[in-house]
């Protein structure tokens, strides 16, 4: 944790509310994500339970499944939720502009531009926590290998049409949530977490209703009083009154109300199905809807709070303006969003259930670019954010004080400006340390010569910087390239952008010290199932 | 049957078995274990001379530009004639300056300049780069433990043989991210080059160097059993071989009176008075900042084998250690405070592979009211407690016992992965244990 962060959650916790850690948002909301809060099934590992889904806050779509240890009703419930989330997710398919990719020709070598379609917008899905993330992964692993009738008509439990295409985009979705800065994929948690610091631990900070608490406390009490109600309040029935965000549901709510109303749906289903005649058929079935009605109302009484909570949370971020980089980052989230519809549309198959060594190395690689530029970037957009960096020692606001005009000694001399800065600030400036500021969105690079020795009485002290580069190719440098005397000038010391990193070998090729190409090894290493030994045994 | 352990035999048999599988071997690699100090460096440069002299050129691939550029001057004491090429990056002083004075050496940016020297070195992240090159026959991969496996990934194409040296107790590779998607897979991008290596080919001869020839006999016993329990080594030197004193006197402060103990037992632990502290905390920056400036001030002397003379511990041979950039950067300040310049001040990371005659360490748990997984890397201690020749004191708040036990390891175990021992937990408190019996009370 930062310095300014442990700062502002001392203050919060002083002030009982919480404290902004940005002036503006740092991710991108459309103008219409789908949200959805999912339930899961104590004790059944992917069993869904229930889910409230849908784009317009007044009208969420109830999805229930009475009995999840039923594998037709899950099956019916994965149907119904693809025809909720598919059509969404479809809708911006089509929406396309022009845009140009950089390719390399195959056969040549040489990089060549290639004109390609770019969605103008992608779908968005918001869930409440990260456990929600999890559960949406969970569920695209569940569905993406799925036969459906039609493709294969010998497989024996065949899944609903649209189920399989539902996985390969969750897991899409899944997937690009782990790339730092996307937004195709967010939880209400992260992004609140994100814009303020509450005075609580990071680990109740993953409640919802205890973060909005804080943030954005009831008249009249204070975030830390209000949180405390958030987790703990009962009704007089003993039920929480912010139920648990999800996936997971309260143990109290599972015992005292939903396990006897599955048990009594049971009872009704055995009924029905034992039903003798038509009359008696009919006065069982409407027992039985009875209670699936039940079921569907308690479960829509424990997902509508978090619901409107996701909504709520999703009012106070838009009231700060979108950070001026963040569009930039989704227009990458386009990009992938773009790039995984072609592929479901050539018919590729589902995403493989592991990385082969080359896909998991390009992935950690664009990540960790990602995660480099997702900071940079934010600390650009924001001063609040730049701040926590200037007092980390990563960054540094002065005064130009002094310009000496220098030149390389070189046959063709170029320019080498020498800048003096005042600055109040004790960046970690080693000898010759990069540093950088954006000039005109492009960063300028400069180095540390030295630092004028003693700070005077105000605890100034004065930098001086060697321009190296973005003077253009004459002798003199390009007007408006060289800091003047009383420009008053952001200095970074990290990077603005990033190098992306070596092209690594085609998976065909992956190298003897890592296995060798995919498939060469799979008769002995990959899918066997383990050996049985005598511990498998009781 | 016991016979007398002489180091230097120990030593010559472990590094006769290595070239011979290097040179006659059939296996496409070959692991070597290095503990801290055991002459991995010279082993690199012994090899490479010897493969070049066989007539097999060769690409050495070491993890930063400083020890590429230490690899090449080695390379040229050795053997002033042999044709070395140093392939850079095209940044603006891409080498250390030295290597212009090297006849041998030839310098370029590209490895099509470079193709038909006898050695070619750079930095992994530079080989990375190398595309539609012959493969080399051999390689040498210096540092294999810090080098994460995507990037062995990247650059595996180039050879087809290599040797691959390191120390496996210091600091693993880590990455900026999340890899936990990946934990267990024998690829794992984020694991070691060697974890992957020898996940895929289990088969491979894998060598240790059995003797610490920087380790003095007082520190080797406790950084191999703290930190290589299965794998232990021992010091070169024997006690009495290696000798720290003082032309001043001690004035009797907390700093001085740490400085004798450390003398006299090749450790000293500086203990402030407990207190949850910001990371920077200003007391033990300037308690680490006197330790050194006393340090210098009395005038120590080292006496060691490789000198008939005493040497004067100058600035250049002492070093501070800490667990984060910002301490490092405190400390500085705090030196440069007091006047004192020259003294190596950085992290563990960057500390790795250096050796001085006395570190001066921060504790990476001082002061704090947690243990994170990042403060317990049993890497991390290690690299800081085995820079020295002669003798290190820590400097640390009191109550890192009793943080360690209301923290144990809580990290989640992930199938598919080799667990390490030993783990920080352990290895903190082992260190700890045998601090506490070099200590010295000091309130500021």
């Amino acid at each position: 944790m930062s310095l300014i962060t442990t700062l502002a959650r001392l203050e919060a916790v002083d002030s009982g509310r919480a404290q902004p850690l940005a002036t503006v948002r740092h991710r991108h909301l459309t103008d219409r994500p789908l949200v959805l809060v999912p339930l899961t099934t104590a004790g059944e590992a992917g069993a869904p339970l229930g889910a409230l889904v849908g784009t317009d806050r007044e009208a969420p779509r109830l999805l229930a499944v009475a009995q999840p240890r039923d594998r037709d009703l899950r099956f019916a419930f994965l149907a119904e939720l693809a025809e909720a989330v598919l059509p969404h997710i479809e809708s911006y398919a089509d929406v396309v502009e022009p845009a140009e990719r950089n390719e390399t020709d195959p056969a040549t070598g040489k990089k060549t531009k290639v004109e390609v379609e770019l969605c103008t917008d992608a779908g968005q899905l918001i869930v409440p926590s990260r456990a929600g993330v999890e559960f949406v992964r969970l569920l695209g692993r569940s569905m993406r290998f799925r036969r459906t009738a039609e493709d294969d008509p010998d497989t024996p439990y065949p899944a609903p049409a649209r189920v399989p295409l539902l996985g390969r985009w969750l897991t899409h979705y899944g997937e690009r949530a782990r790339v730092p800065g996307s937004s195709l994929l967010l939880t209400a948690t992260d992004l609140l977490n994100r814009h303020w610091a509450t005075g609580q631990s990071s680990l109740e900070d993953q409640h919802l209703g205890a973060l909005l608490s804080w943030i954005d406390p009831p008249a009249g009490s204070s975030g830390a009083e209000a949180a405390l109600r958030a987790e703990l309040a009962r009704d007089g029935e003993g039920q929480l009154l912010c139920p648990p965000a999800g996936p997971a549901t309260d143990p109290d709510f599972d015992n005292r109300l939903l396990a006897p109303a599955i048990e009594r749906y049971d009872r009704a289903r055995t009924a029905l199905a034992s039903a003798e005649d038509g009359l008696a058929a009919d006065a069982r079935l409407g027992e039985l809807s009875g209670a699936e009605r039940e079921i569907r109302s308690l479960l829509a009484r424990v997902m509508l709070p978090t619901w409107d909570a996701v909504w709520r949370g999703l009012d106070l971020l838009r009231e700060l303006p979108e950070g001026s980089r963040a569009e930039d980052r989704w227009t990458r989230d386009r990009w992938s969003f773009t790039a995984h519809r072609d592929r479901v549309r050539s018919g590729e198959p589902p995403q493989p259930r592991r990385d082969d060594a080359v896909t998991a190395a390009q992935k950690l690689a664009s990540r960790e670019t990602a995660q480099a530029q997702l900071e940079a970037q934010e600390a650009l957009d924001d001063p609040l954010v730049l701040a926590g960096r200037r007092l980390a020692g990563e960054a540094f606001l002065g005064t130009v004080t002094d310009v000496e005009m220098t030149y390389t000694e070189s046959k063709r001399p170029s320019p080498r400006p020498l800048v003096t800065v005042r600055t109040d600030e004790r960046p970690h400036l080693g000898e010759r340390t990069k540093v950088y500021r954006s000039l005109e969105g492009k960063p300028q690079t400069a180095e540390f010569v030295r630092a004028e020795e003693e700070p005077d009485q105000d605890g100034d002290v004065l930098l001086v910087l060697r321009i190296l580069d973005r003077m253009g190719r004459g002798k003199e440098p390009a007007p408006g390239s060289v800091p003047e005397p009383g420009d008053r000038i952001a200095w970074t010391l990290f990077e603005h952008d990033q190098r992306g990193g070596p092209k690594l070998p085609d998976p065909e090729e992956t190298p003897w010290t890592h296995g060798g190409p995919p498939g060469a090894d799979a008769a002995t290493r990959a899918e066997q199932p383990d050996p049985v030994t005598p511990e498998d045994l009781l | 049957m016991s016979t007398v352990f002489d180091p230097g035999a120990e030593a010559a048999r472990a590094t006769g078995a290595i070239l011979d599988d290097t040179l006659h071997g059939s296996s496409r690699g070959i692991v070597v274990d290095s503990p801290p100090g055991a002459g991995k460096s010279t082993l690199v440069v012994r090899a490479a001379l010897e493969l070049a002299a066989a007539g097999h050129p060769l690409m050495v691939i070491a993890q930063t530009n400083a020890q590429v550029d230490d690899l090449v001057v080695r390379l040229a004491e050795k053997d002033p004639e042999l044709p070395v090429g140093r392939l850079h990056s095209s940044d603006s002083d891409p080498y250390d300056k030295v290597l212009d004075g090297l006849a041998n050496v030839t310098k370029s940016a590209k490895a099509a300049d470079l193709a038909g020297l006898d050695v070619v070195i750079s930095t992994a992240a530079k080989w990375a780069h190398v595309k539609n090159v012959e493969p080399w026959g051999h390689a040498i991969v210096d540092e294999a433990y810090q080098m994460r496996s995507d990037a062995l990934l990247a650059v595996a194409g180039l050879f087809e043989r290599a040797l691959f040296v390191g120390d496996p107790g210091q600091l693993d590779p880590f990455s900026i991210v999340g890899a936990d998607q990946w934990a267990g897979l024998s690829y794992d991008p984020s694991a070691s080059a060697v974890s992957t290596l020898l996940a895929h080919n289990p088969e491979l001869p894998q060598h240790r160097l059995p003797v610490s020839w920087r380790l003095p006999a007082s520190a080797a016993p406790l950084v191999s059993d703290a930190f290589y329990p299965y794998t232990p080594f021992r010091s070169g030197t024997d006690h009495g071989d290696r000798k720290l004193s003082f032309g001043v006197a001690s004035d009797g402060s907390g700093p001085d009176r740490v400085l004798d103990e450390a003398a006299e037992s090749g450790w000293g632990l500086l203990e402030l008075p407990a207190r949850h502290t910001p990371r920077t905390d200003p007391e033990a920056v300037r308690a680490v900042a006197l330790v050194v400036r006393r340090l210098l001030d009395r005038g120590g002397v080292a006496t060691s084998e490789r000198a008939d003379e005493p040497v004067p511990v100058t600035a250049d041979r002492v070093a501070v250690g800490t667990a984060h950039r910002d301490q490092a950067a405190a400390v500085r300040a705090a030196l440069a405070e007091l006047g004192v310049t020259g003294v190596a001040v950085d992290t563990a990371n960057r500390l790795q592979g250096r050796e001085f005659d006395v570190t001066v360490v921060l504790h990476p748990l001082s002061g704090r009211p947690d243990a994170t997984a990042f403060h317990l890397e049993t890497g991390r201690l290690c690299v800081l407690a085995s820079r020295h020749r002669h003798a290190c004191v820590v400097v640390c708040r009191e109550g890192v016992a009793d943080l360690l036990d209301e923290h144990p390891s809580t990290e989640p175990v992930q199938l598919g992965v080799t667990v390490k021992f030993p783990d920080g937990w352990e290895a903190n408190h082992a260190v700890l244990a045998h601090l506490a019996e070099h200590r010295v009370r000091w309130k500021p």
